[in-house]
Formats: C-alpha cells, sequence, structure tokens
C-alpha cells in the first residue's frame, strides 16, 4: 500500500510484529512501521470484530489501536518504535490486565 | 526520556505545538512569562509542520516552501525560555486553569494564569458507504506519513474529495514517486457561482497563484473526475474498488488505497470540556468557539488560537497565536509588552492572512451528500452505529447527540465523538426539521482522551482526598 521513498536515509530499527521480525526506521511511529512493512496489520473492533487499518494518523480516530510491549489500546500513530519492541495486533477487545 | 513539567504553576501554558502553539509559547516566553508548552506528538509541528525538525524528505521543493516556514518558528521557540514536553496529552482542563497531562504514562498537575488552546483542526468525517474498510484512510493520514517517513502509496491509489490540501497532497505524493491513479473531485458546481461574489480577495491573495500552480502540476500527470456526486468503497475485509457517480455515469475503479478529503474542522474536544461556549458556524459547517478579537473564550483565562478558533489556515494560525500571547502579557505583565510587536501590527497581518478565505469556504463547502449519509453507512466508527440506526433511534424520541448515547452509544467510544459528532448533529438535525445550533453537540467532559484506571489511581492523594471517600 506505502513505499519508501529512496531519498530515506534513517537507520533501520527492528521490531517484532506478532512475534516476527520487521526493520522500520528510527522515526517511524508504530503504525506507519506496519503499513510500510507487509504484515497484515488489520485489527478487530471491540464491538462487531470488523477488521481495521489507521485512519487518521494523528492521534483522534483510535483505528490505530494495537498492543505495544504488553500494553493494549495504545494510539500506534502516536507512538515511536524502538529497537526489540514488541507488537500484538489486536483481536477484539482489550484484554484486562493487559 | 519522558520528563514531568519542572514547576507547579506557570503564567502561560500553551496546549498543542502547532503553528500557532509555537507562536504563541515563543511570544509569551520572549517577554518574560514563565511559558509550558505541551504537545502530544513526537516533535514540534503540528500537522501542517509535521516532523519538522525530523523529515527524512531532504529534497526540500518536495515539500514545498510553505512547510519549510514551520523550521523559523521552531527555531524561534527554542531560543526562548519556553519549557516544551512532547508526547504529552492533557486529559483535563478546568475553569480554575487546572491542567492534567498525560506524559509517559504517568499524570502530573499543573495550574496556569492563562492557558492558550492550540489544538488546531481535523479531518471533516467523511462518511461514505465503506470509509472503515482497511485500505480508506485520510488525505491527512498520507500526508503525515509522507512528511515523518518518507512513505507513499505504491498500489492503485485514489484520491477524493475536495479542497486545498488534497492537491498539495497530491503533488506532493507525485514528486517523491509516489502512485495516484485518479482524483475524484467532489466540489458542487454550484459552489462555483457561491464563490464568485468573494473571487476578488483570494484573487489578490497569495493563495491564488500557488493553488493554480499546484493543481497543472496535478493535472498534467493523474486523471481528474470533476463533479463527482456519489462515491463508495467496497471490498472483503480490505478495499479492493472505488465507485462512483459523475455526470450522471457510473463507474468503478480497483483500488488498493482510498483517501478521502473535505476540509478541516475544529478539535474543539478539550476546549469544550473546559466550558467555553461554541457556535455552529453555517458557512464552515462546524462547530467554532466564541472568541473575541484577541482570542479569548467565554472562560476567563482560556484563549484559543490556530484552527481551532475557526479554519483559516497556518499565516492566521500562526498570527492568532502572536495575538494571543500578546494579550496574555499585556494581562500578565503590561510593561514587558512593549517588547513584542504591537497588536494593531499583528491585527494587519491577521487581516492579510485571513484575505480569501472566504472564498474557499463558498467554494470548498462540502455536499449534503457527503456529509450526511443514510442508510447502513456508518456514522459512528467507533461503535458501529449506522445512519439508519440513529434516524430509528430520532424515531423513537431521541432529541439530540445526548440522548442519542443512551440509545446507540454514538460517541462513547474511544473517539468521543471525533469522528462522528458533526455528522451526529447534522443528521439529527436534518431528521427532526432543526438547525445544528438547536440540536447542539455532544456534552464533553474529562478525560478528554482516555487514559487507564491504573493512570489515575497513581495520582498523589493528600490526606484530604482520603478523607473524602474512605469511611472510619
Amino acid at each position: 500500500m506505502f513505499k519508501r521513498s529512496e531519498q530515506d536515509k534513517r537507520p533501520p530499527v527492528q521490531i517484532f510484529v506478532d512475534g516476527v521480525a520487521v526493520t522500520a526506521r528510527q522515526g517511524d511511529t508504530v503504525s506507519a512501521a506496519l503499513l510500510a512493512s507487509s504484515c497484515d496489520a488489520r485489527r478487530s473492533t471491540a464491538v462487531s470484530g470488523a477488521p481495521r487499518l489507521p485512519y487518521c494518523m494523528m492521534g483522534v480516530c483510535f483505528d490505530c489501536l494495537v498492543t505495544i510491549d504488553g500494553v493494549g489500546n495504545r494510539q500506534g500513530c502516536l507512538v515511536p518504535v524502538a529497537d526489540g519492541m514488541q507488537i500484538e495486533i489486536q483481536k477484539g477487545k482489550r484484554e484486562i490486565g493487559r | 526520556m519522558t520528563v514531568a513539567p519542572k514547576r507547579e504553576a506557570y503564567d502561560v501554558v500553551v496546549i498543542g505545538a502547532g503553528p500557532a502553539g509555537l507562536a504563541a509559547a515563543a511570544t509569551s516566553a520572549e517577554a518574560g512569562l514563565s511559558t509550558l508548552l505541551l504537545d502530544e506528538n513526537v516533535g514540534p509541528g503540528g500537522q501542517v509542520f509535521r516532523a519538522i525538525s525530523s523529515t527524512p524528505v531532504t529534497e526540500r521543493d518536495q515539500l514545498g516552501a510553505d512547510y519549510w516556514a514551520g523550521a523559523e518558528l521552531v527555531q524561534a521557540l527554542r531560543a526562548s525560555s519556553a519549557e516544551v514536553i512532547h508526547r504529552a496529552t492533557v486529559w483535563s482542563l478546568d475553569r480554575n486553569l487546572d491542567i492534567a497531562v498525560s506524559i509517559g504514562g504517568a499524570s502530573a498537575f499543573v495550574k496556569a494564569k492563562r492557558v492558550i488552546l492550540a489544538t488546531g483542526a481535523l479531518e471533516r468525517p467523511f462518511p461514505i458507504s465503506g470509509w472503515t474498510l482497511p485500505g480508506v484512510m485520510t488525505a491527512g493520514a498520507a500526508q503525515t506519513m509522507l512528511k515523518s517517513s518518507a512513505l507513499v502509496p505504491d498500489g492503485s491509489t485514489v484520491i477524493a474529495g475536495q479542497g486545498p490540501l488534497l492537491w498539495l497532497l497530491a503533488a506532493q505524493i507525485l514528486r517523491l514517486g509516489g502512485r495516484i491513479d485518479r482524483i475524484l473531485d467532489t466540489t458542487e458546481r454550484g459552489n462555483y457561482f457561491a464563490a464568485l461574489p468573494h473571487a476578488f480577495a483570494f484573487l489578490t491573495s497569495p493563495y491564488f497563484a500557488k493553488g493554480l500552480a499546484m493543481m497543472r502540476e496535478v493535472k498534467a500527470k493523474v486523471q481528474i473526475v470533476s463533479g463527482v456526486t456519489e462515491l463508495f468503497a467496497s471490498g472483503d475485509g480490505q478495499l479492493g474498488s472505488v465507485s462512483y457517480v459523475a455526470g450522471g455515469k457510473r463507474e468503478a475503479i480497483p483500488a488498493d488505497l482510498l483517501l478521502l478529503h473535505q476540509g478541516v474542522v475544529p478539535n474543539v474536544n478539550l476546549a469544550m470540556a473546559a466550558g467555553v461556549e461554541h457556535r455552529w458556524d453555517d458557512l464552515q459547517l462546524c462547530w467554532s468557539p466564541v472568541l473575541d478579537a484577541s482570542g479569548n473564550s467565554t472562560v476567563p483565562g482560556i484563549a484559543i488560537a490556530g484552527d481551532g478558533a475557526g479554519i483559516a489556515g497556518a499565516n492566521a494560525a500562526m498570527v492568532r497565536g502572536r495575538i494571543a500571547a500578546r494579550a496574555a502579557v499585556e494581562a500578565l505583565a503590561p510593561a514587558a509588552a512593549a517588547k513584542l510587536a504591537p497588536m494593531a501590527a499583528l491585527r494587519s497581518d491577521l487581516a492579510k492572512a485571513e484575505r480569501g478565505r472566504i472564498f474557499l469556504d463558498a467554494l470548498f463547502r462540502p455536499s449534503p451528500q457527503f456529509r450526511i449519509p443514510s442508510g447502513d453507512t456508518i456514522v459512528c466508527r467507533c461503535e458501529e452505529v449506522t445512519a439508519k440506526d440513529i434516524l430509528d433511534a430520532v424515531a423513537i424520541g431521541a432529541t439530540g447527540p445526548n440522548q442519542l448515547k443512551a440509545y446507540r452509544r454514538t460517541g462513547m467510544g474511544p473517539c468521543q465523538g471525533r469522528l462522528c459528532g458533526l455528522t451526529v448533529t447534522e443528521l439529527m438535525a436534518q431528521a427532526r426539521g432543526k438547525t445544528a445550533q438547536e440540536i447542539g453537540y455532544y456534552r464533553l467532559r474529562a478525560p478528554v482522551k482516555p487514559i487507564t484506571l491504573a493512570e489515575l489511581a497513581a495520582v498523589p492523594k493528600s490526606e484530604a482526598d482520603v478523607k473524602a471517600v474512605v469511611r472510619g
């Protein structure tokens, strides 16, 4: 859906999406890294289980909700990636205790 | 990395580091007032100057001179004594000017003598059939990814809607080597006549030449379909095609990505929750705060600057930021105001920056069918409530957005009405034969962004706080 411009010379950052290593770039938000990767980043909604991807990328729509380092319902578009970050695509509601 | 505010109280707290907030904080600090700037993003710039200090787009022409103007604002701020905290989400502001802010999962509390809200705008909801499908995004979302990560569309891409941002985004995508298959222009033909009386001011504004050049640049490379009156996104679990009607003819094209845009509207959540009075703006079709000429709201001590004060663009936002900050300086340290640009000069700058705006508002006024959906089209994305659900609720007695919450939970999901509020107001107004002003808006309250119970529970408690709730 998206590709990186060749002029982007930022250093790589390795994150893990549902356990699979994905190369992002320093300064990417989690949502941007997911959309730039080849992984299926579609979450499913809490209400009907419908598939969604980020919509606004600016912190207002909450369609980018994702589990980051064990904490659920984070807005992926507001969190920058960090080396070793563990991302889980959220299926349904946030689970109690995470 | 995450730092709490250094003090408990400030002369001026500015919320939002876009053009208005950057200018306001720099001005207030320059006059010697203790100033705190809180911003939710990773770095300064807001949306229009997004990633201004970190963008990987090094070829400056690709983003345009208007974008790089943001760098000067950031420089001025950094040269000032203002304290700046990013990744700081303000979740409460009240009439006492007490502010609660979430930073790195913990809440801090600060008090201000004056607050300048510079929380900007968000894109107007574009509730068409299929707008919740993966692969449908806002034009602003694509621009955010382009500026902050140099990412451009590379599958089959359709851009649909209207307004200056749409053409700017298209030009930027093409310059960075991205793909656009078709642009579907939804501008109503009748709008050209409505806008005509305001054309002179626009023709003599800087927007005219820039806009024309950009449209030419895009039209040379992309097929444009104008007069689009209907628009649908469809696909199975993912966007597959976009269909539309133009000139009475229906057509469908395969698409991986659909970028929607029909203008921006003030982001009202924090201001409304603080009790600032807003009124329906019939021209811009949104809620705008009631303000005086210096941006002061109906809540003493709270001013609003930038697009949150009514949409007028980045140049006007910067000036409004300076005006609001100067007004704060005049109130708190009158002697220091002499250091700043005189108010009369600022007001004349503002008039210049606002020139041509009415023309744009009239020309790009979104059509009713793209604002007020029907049938199975989702209105509330969070709670997945359709237009028909809302009309059914009206039929059995829901009178306004707040009653509707009890019927259908609209606006009660995590986005807190940001993506459905305007649609709900207009849909209910139409169904009930009332004005949007009469129908009103959701009653917004803190926390204006979701925070965890754990974060609330970790807030330091005084003995009196504990006594208030613990028995015995």
